[in-house]
């Protein structure tokens, strides 16, 4: 690459700076409301920095409001769907990558499908069949019908092709059966295809909204995302409390994304492009 | 790939040519075979009951009119589609959402390429950039809807608060029906241009630096590479951002039901949010169905458009 003129690289860090400032902005007013006094909120003049930062709208989010339970239910809900999201995609995966049986292709193409069918002509069908189960405003209504996901099994499948067959091919001869062949000598390798799916699914599912709103009834079941919901909804809404519980609902995803970084944006690559 | 594409195009004819396979009446059913089904028969269970009969029932349920308290279903044929077809509310949500939709599309494609462009230059903390640009999307679609709710509070909000420090009283935002639209898409905007830049960036750095190197050597300068070499190569990751983000933007729902609850007036109200309310505040679940079926059908077209447009090299997995 042949040398920048200093000028372009400062204007290239103006750009981007200028970018992350919009980026990162509401993210700031997200926290520094959240610490402030109502005083401080209800101000006509900006003021980005709290200048005596308190505690007490977390007090009154964790005290008042069921913030925790909501909190567990989310941790139920998107915990639940990525074990079985994962479980589920690697034995179907598996037969998609690995074994040669006549309609295995037409199958695939078809669970490939599903994906353009919107979730909003499945939910009311979806609705009813919950309802005739008995599954309204439970855990497992709120996790079953989001136990498998085509995209899921596509991305397992898209890292098994990439494993040599030799792998397990060395444990049948063994007299090791298929399934155990999958369990013991494939599953090891596949760490970074697991964790990005598992990362995936759990960002995703924590941050549901339409699902949980239709199967959720009571208040105890609310999911985090419902709850905001629901506090932003009162007659007057407290700013600086609803901030408070934003900041705990982003917190986590915010957190695992910053700890685990490489792993999303491969999996935006493999999801988004041709694996 | 080439080992995946060989894969799929396996021909069966090598299958049934294996001697173990030749004769007697099982021959069709290998081991293979059977456990192959088998480890399938889950998710050929679970597609089943949580696709197949939705898509068919929804069908059925387009048809018909149901409340949930009568005890069953009542034959009304064509009329759930006639009546939208009318429904002044259902017209108005469709053009909204096309509104929204080609807004929204048309912001990503200028802004996520333009910071895709940025975040490709060898530049130092390159990596605190990216990882700053792509926050947005890991962060649900209510918390967002929450705060810049809050940022677009006309009292106390801080575009209001800021105009107001240099004199300006600023417009009333999401409460006024003329700008609550542009609101929405001013917040679907800051949430996924990080998201799709990742993408063009993905893009972009498929692109082999050859082409690059053999157009400087023939004196070509950056707009000359960008238009010639840069924007012809990425046409496909260019009309797979574009296909999404219409199909995405077209099911907006969360945003809505946050930041406005289709008002002011029915000015926000967008296709799915009205098929939500039909839904679950109405419990026309028959309309409700056929709503969600011209949906589908306007994904589907879209979706058409994508395949034809992406040609068969795309279609390679």
């Amino acid at each position: 690459m042949s040398r920048r003129p200093a000028t372009l690289t400062l204007a290239l860090h103006a750009l981007l700076v200028g970018g992350g400032v919009l980026t990162l902005l509401p993210y700031v007013w997200m926290v520094s409301s959240s610490f402030k006094p109502s005083a401080e909120i209800y101000s006509a003049a900006v003021q980005l920095i709290p200048t005596r930062p308190i505690v007490d709208n977390y007090v009154v989010a964790l005290t008042r409001e069921p913030v925790g339970r909501a909190i567990l239910n989310s941790l139920v809900m998107a915990g639940g769907e990525t074990v079985l999201v994962v479980v589920t995609s690697v034995f179907t995966a598996y037969p998609f990558a690995r074994l040669r049986f006549r309609g295995r292709d037409a199958v695939f193409l078809l669970v490939l499908g599903t994906m353009m069918i919107p979730t909003q002509v499945t939910m009311i069908p979806t609705f009813i069949l919950m309802r005739w189960l008995g599954w309204i405003d439970t855990y497992q209504g709120l996790i079953v019908p989001r136990m498998m996901t085509p995209l899921g099994i596509f991305l397992i499948r898209q890292f098994l092709l990439t494993l040599p067959r030799e792998l397990e091919e060395a444990a049948r001869i063994d007299g090791c059966g298929r399934l155990r062949a999958l369990v013991s000598v494939l599953v090891p390798h596949m760490g970074p295809a697991v964790a990005t799916l598992a990362i995936f699914t759990f960002t995703a599912s924590w941050n549901e909204f339409f699902w949980p709103l239709i199967v959720v009834q009571s208040s105890e079941m609310r999911t985090i995302q419902l709850l905001i919901a629901a506090l932003k909804q009162t007659e007057a809404v407290e700013w600086g409390v609803v901030m408070a519980v934003v900041t705990l609902s982003v917190f986590p995803t915010v957190a695992v994304y910053l700890a685990l970084q490489r792993y999303f944006q491969k999996g935006v690559v493999m999801s988004g492009l041709k694996g | 790939m080439a080992g995946s594409r060989r894969d799929v195009t396996a021909p069966w004819a090598r299958v049934e040519a294996h001697p173990a396979l030749a004769p007697g009446r099982r021959a069709r059913w290998s081991e293979e075979t059977r456990f192959g089904w088998l480890a399938l028969s889950p998710a050929l269970l679970f597609f089943a009951v949580f696709v197949g009969f939705p898509v068919a029932y929804a069908f059925y349920l387009s048809f018909h009119e149901w409340n949930m308290m009568s005890p069953a279903p009542e034959w009304v044929g064509l009329e759930n589609y006639a009546t939208l077809l009318r429904d002044e509310t259902f017209l108005r949500s469709l053009v909204q959402t096309t509104i929204f939709t080609a807004g929204i599309t048309g912001c990503i494609v200028v802004f996520s390429l333009a910071t895709a462009l940025l975040l490709d230059q060898k530049l130092r903390q390159i990596r605190l950039y990216r990882t700053i640009y792509y926050l947005p999307a890991v962060t649900s679609v209510v918390a967002i809807g929450v705060v810049w709710l809050w940022i677009f509070d006309p009292q106390y909000g801080l575009i209001n608060q800021a105009l107001r420090e240099v004199g300006i009283v600023g417009p009333r935002w999401l409460a006024d029906p003329q700008l609550a639209l542009l609101c929405l898409v001013v917040t679907a905007a800051w949430r996924n241009v990080g998201y799709f830049a990742t993408i063009f960036l993905a893009g972009l750095q498929g692109i082999d630096l050859m082409y690059y190197e053999a157009a400087r050597i023939d004196g070509a300068d950056a707009w000359g590479c960008f238009r010639r070499i840069t924007l012809p190569l990425l046409r496909p990751t260019v009309l797979f951002v574009v296909v999404m983000s219409v199909i995405l933007s077209f099911q907006v729902f969360a945003l809505v039901y946050v930041m406005t609850a289709g008002g002011p007036g029915g000015a926000t109200s967008v296709v799915v949010f009205y098929l939500y309310q039909q839904a679950f505040t109405y419990f026309r679940m028959g309309y409700a169905s056929a709503v969600g079926y011209v949906l589908f059908g306007i994904v589907f077209v879209l979706t058409l458009v994508q395949f034809r447009l992406f040609g068969k090299q795309q279609l390679e997995f």
